[in-house]
This record gives structure tokens, sequence and C-alpha cells, in this order.
């Protein structure tokens, strides 16, 4: 087990390092200059470009950047002046936090308990109806999914707020937009999973101990369907990260998400770099916890170092 | 068994042909009554019985169909301003009404549908096949290679594909259908050579391959010819799948800005346009979403049917 998570997480520091490398080398070559513009003169744009180091070779600027990383220095954004990028980190994350992660919780709590109630069903019309609204969050994408919402909830019914941020009533349908694709790979992961370990001897022999249903659904099928949903969790988690570039700038929300997709076609160096990596290696680190809680619950990894094997 | 056999021992009765020589076996005895049915006509047998799947394989050839004849059907194209029938809804004359600058949506969606069809179809393909040979060359090799090279996918596949998706397109220039497919095949082809890896493992070790091996086959013949054409099969239902999610990038890069340039259309980018005055002209942003939608769902549902009938393991 010790092993295995060592592994794992040399593998997630080279990730990181290979990220901010390539993301530096290839944000260095898009076409433009950040502070080219017909308003300010000549002069001044060679002064702003030294002030920030944008005159030195890119190799140096590189090697500069790398050296402040490493001492937690993210650098100025170029344009929004005056602000360094881990003050936009800072006041940006927690937003995109609270709301990815209650999508994130409540679509993988729903999506789980609606692939327990297919499996339960299995052919009936519990398990067509809930299949059909997983079928409904894999074809409509966040950008189709979120206007429709708006229209209807928001402008023909008038249940929620259109737009927006602060209050609960607020975060619920960038929630759910967000979430609605977890939900779908869940329930269908769940619902797969499940089956499979439904026609298994332990389940035989659990009934035929006398365990009433509730007992055995919980206690046997459920703990032991889970285990492969918990590696669905990685790819949940990105996606309803990516999900938020959308979904921020669609319900104007003042994430960290809306400040990406800008940065970019800004040509912000370090914010494209400062993100870029805060965003990679929140998804590594998330991506680390899951295979540790999936070497936890699989016996064959936590096992492993123990026997003496590779 | 001891039982029956002194049974049989004391009823038996010999027959006076019993020892006459048997007629030769006729061509008729060793024929098999039935005829022998090769895997892909089984597979097609059990796709066949899957509702959902046939009519998704329906939906998704006609789509093509009319994506193909569809800007054919009435005279107008997809670029040409008409002032005089701005935001028409649907009528006889305009199909699918028109949009802000008077353009005919019934030909702009088909030919849109040709554009998201065409970067879904060749950003799955090339990727996919980049990807079986990396994956084929690594688990043919074995060793220090193969370890290489897993380790390089590992930490690529840690890398959201996205933030890579967008920094490319901006390095490449977008706007270009070219660009979105390099673009996207450059992120894309980790997971096809995990995948044909982990089965290029397992079917390297069987006959076949040692025979082809023993004959003198050279690898690069051994891995193109005798390993990949055997993952294929399986991977049908990956390369099926990975479709809906690169219609999914090719409308989200267009939503932010990023995709196919205007006038030329794509379903992300009518909806991204229309997606602005949904609220006073709905059919022009629902049209193409039932698109993407329709798209997207076939797909996934195509790929559940394959994937039950192509393995064997989950036949009931």
């Amino acid at each position: 087990m010790g092993k295995y998570v060592l592994n794992k997480a040399l593998i997630a520091i080279a990730t990181i390092f290979v990220l901010a490398t390539a993301t530096f080398f290839l944000m260095k070559l898009i076409p433009g200059d950040p502070f080219a513009s017909l308003k300010t003169k000549a002069a001044v744009q060679e002064k702003q470009r030294e002030y920030y180091g944008l005159d030195q070779p890119v190799t140096a600027q590189y090697f500069r950047y790398m050296g402040n990383l490493l001492r937690g220095d993210l650098g100025w954004s170029l344009k929004k002046a005056g602000r360094s990028v881990v003050d936009i980190i800072r006041e940006g994350f927690p937003v995109s936090a609270r709301l990815g992660l209650t999508s994130l919780f409540f679509s993988v709590m729903i999506g789980l308990l609606f692939g327990i109630l297919c499996a339960q069903f299995r052919n009936r019309w519990p398990d067509y109806l809930l299949m059909l609204v997983a079928v409904l969050g894999i074809a409509l994408p966040s950008m189709v999914l979120g206007p429709l919402m708006r229209y209807f909830f928001g402008v023909q019914l008038k249940w929620l707020p259109v737009v927006g941020w602060g209050t609960l009533d607020k975060m619920i349908m960038p929630a759910i937009v967000l979430g609605l694709g977890t939900v779908a790979g869940e329930t269908r992961a769940m619902r797969a999973s499940m089956l499979g370990v439904m026609t298994q001897d332990y389940i035989t022999t659990a009934r035929a101990k006398g365990l009433n249903s509730a007992q055995v659904i919980l206690r046997h099928e459920v703990k032991n369907s889970l285990v492969p949903i918990v590696t669905g969790l990685g790819p949940g988690i990105a996606g309803i990260m990516m999900g938020s570039f959308v979904v921020e700038s669609m319900f104007l929300i003042p994430g960290l998400g809306r400040y990406f997709v800008d940065s970019i076609t800004n040509l912000d160096y370090p914010l494209i770099m400062g993100l870029t990596i805060f965003y990679g290696a929140f998804l590594v680190t998330m991506n680390l916890l899951v295979d540790v809680a999936y070497g936890l619950l699989d016996p064959r990894i936590r096992e492993s170092g123990r026997k003496g094997r590779k | 068994m001891s039982m029956e056999n002194a049974e049989t021992k004391e009823k038996r009765i010999f027959q006076p042909d019993d020892f006459e020589k048997l007629p030769p076996p006729s061509q008729t005895d060793a024929a098999i009554a039935r005829k022998q049915t090769t895997y892909w006509k089984d597979v097609w047998r059990t796709f066949r019985k899957n509702r959902t799947a046939v009519i998704s394989l329906i939906a998704i050839s006609l789509l093509i169909l009319m994506v193909l004849i569809g800007p054919m059907m009435n005279e107008f194209d997809y670029r040409t301003n008409d002032y005089s029938a701005l935001n028409q809804s649907p009528n006889w004359v305009h199909w699918f009404g028109t949009d802000n600058m008077g353009r005919d949506i019934w030909t702009r969606v088909w030919e849109g549908g040709r554009i998201s069809l065409l970067i879904a179809v060749l950003a799955t393909l090339i990727p996919e096949v980049i990807g079986m040979l990396i994956g084929g060359i690594s688990g043919y090799f074995g060793g220090w290679l193969d370890t290489l090279i897993m380790r390089f996918i590992d930490v690529l596949m840690g890398i959201p594909s996205l933030i890579y998706m967008i920094l490319l397109m901006l390095v490449f220039g977008s706007g270009s259908i070219m660009t979105l497919i390099v673009a996207m095949s450059l992120t894309g082809w980790m997971g096809s050579a995990r995948a044909t890896r982990g089965l290029v493992l397992q079917i390297k070790a069987r006959d076949f391959v040692t025979a082809s091996e023993t004959l003198g086959a050279p690898a690069w013949w051994i891995i193109v010819k005798r390993l990949i054409p055997n993952t294929l099969g399986i991977r049908v239902v990956g390369i099926t799948m990975s479709i809906p999610s690169v219609i999914f990038y090719e409308a989200f890069l267009s939503y932010i800005g990023l995709g196919v340039t205007p006038p030329t259309p794509s379903w992300g980018q009518l909806i991204k346009a229309a997606g602005e005055n949904f609220r006073y002209y709905p059919y022009q942003f629902i049209i193409p979403c039932m698109m993407v939608g329709i798209t997207m769902l076939c797909f996934n549902l195509e790929g559940d049917g394959l994937r039950d009938a192509l393995d064997p393991k989950l036949r009931g």
C-alpha cells in the first residue's frame, strides 16, 4: 500500500511539472503581445514589457517562473492591474469550490440512489424512468441545459433567479446544470455494478442466512458495488471543473472558471500559468485521493505490499 | 454405474448385422446440418434483438443521410443573408425559420451537422489510430519501453485535456476545422493507447502470435496485422462512445468562442449564436440543441448495444 501511494504521488508531481512546463511554452507560442495597443506609446509598452520581465529570452523567463513557483509566488496579473494571481485564486476559488462540491456531492448521492433503485427494480418501470433521466443527462450538454432551465424555471415559472450568486436559491440551477452529467454517469455505473454483485454467491448466502432485504441491500450489495464507483469520481470532478467554465459565465458567478478562458484570450501570462497549475494541481490531488481511496477499498491493492509482490 | 453395467451385460443380444462393415461415410453425413455462425454474425444477432440500439442505428443513419442531402433540399445556401426575412418562425418557405441575419436555418443546421459530424468522426478516428499504434508498440515490446510509455501516459492523463485543447487552439490559430481536429487528436490518444495496450498484453500470448513470430514476421507486421485487428472488436465500443464526447467538445469550444469561425456553421456555433436570444426566438436554439442531443444520445445507446453484443461475458 505504501509503495502504491508513493508511486501514485510521484506520478502526480511529475504531472504538475509537465503541465507547468508545457503550458509555459505553449502559452508563449500563442501569437500576440499582451501590451500591444494603439492607445499607449511604444516606449510605454517597452517599459511594461521590461517591468514584467517579458523582454528576456523565453528560457530565462521559464527558469525564473519555476523558481518563483517553488517559493509559492505566482506573480501578478498583467491585465488586472495591482492584483496578484494568488489573490485572484483566493477570491474566486471558494466560490467555484462551493458550487462544485455541492453539485458533486448531490449528484453522486442522487446517482447512487438512482443506480440502486434501477438495479432493484430491474426492467420494471422505475428502472426505465430513472434510466431515462440518466440518458437525458448524457444528451443535454451544459450549454443546452443551462438556457433551457433558465428560461423555464427562471423566466416562465419564476421559481428561481435567472442569474447571480450569494443566496442558496441562486445556487440551485447552476448546481443542477453542472451535476446532471455526473448523475447520469453514476446512475449507469452503479446500476451495472450492482447488477453484477446481485448475482454473486455471497448474496444468496446472505439471503439464505435469513437477513432481511434491507440488510442484504445495504450491507452486502451496496457496499460491494461501491468499489468501482469510487474510480468514477476522478472523471466526475474533472467534468464538473470543466463545466464550471461554461456555467459560471452563463449564470454570472464570480468564480475561477470565468477567469480561465478570459486569461488565455487576453494573453495574461501569469494568470494563465497560475490558473492552469492551480487547476492541474487540484485535479491531480483529487485523483490521487481517489486512487488512495480505491486502494483502501480494494483488498487486492491494500494487501499487495505485505505479500512481497510488486 | 456398476449396477447399470451388469444390467446391460445381461440384456445384450447380438443382431445379425452387428459384425458387418459400415458403409463409407457419405458427403451428406459429414456436412454440419446448420450453417456455422461467425463471430460477427453472432454479434449482429445479439445486436438486432436490442431494440434501442437498432433504433439508434437507424436514427444515426437518417441523420447522416440528412446531413448529406439536407442542404440541397431547398434553394437557400448557408451564408446568404436575406434582410427581408429576419428571424422568421418556421414556415413553408423556410422550414426551420431564419436566423437574425436572415439565413435559412434548415440549411444551416444540416450544413453545421456536416461539420460537427466530420469533426466528430475525424477527431475520434485519428487519435484512435495513434493510440492503437502506441498502445500496440507498448504492449508488444513490453519492458522498459512499456514502462516509459505508460508512465508518460499516466502523466498526460492527469492533465485536464480541455486546458490543452484551449491552449492548442490558440497556438494553431482557432477557427479552422483542421485546428480543432489536430488539437483534439493531440489530447485524445491516451485513453485508446492504454486500452489497446491492455488488450495486446492478453492477445500476444496466444498461439497465432507465436506462430507468426516463429515464421519470422517482423514486429511491426505482428503489431499492425495480428494484434491491432484483434483488438478492434472490443475497441469499437470505445470509439462509438467517444464520438459524443467529441461533439460535446466541439460545442464547448464553439461556446467559449474558440470553435469554427462564422459564417461557417457547426452545431456548437448555432447553439451559441441562438442562445443569446433564446427568449425571443426559441426555435433557433432548440433545433440545433435537439440535433446535438439526439446525436449524443444515439451514439451512446449504440455503444451500449455494441458492448452487450460484443462482450460474450455479458450475454444472458
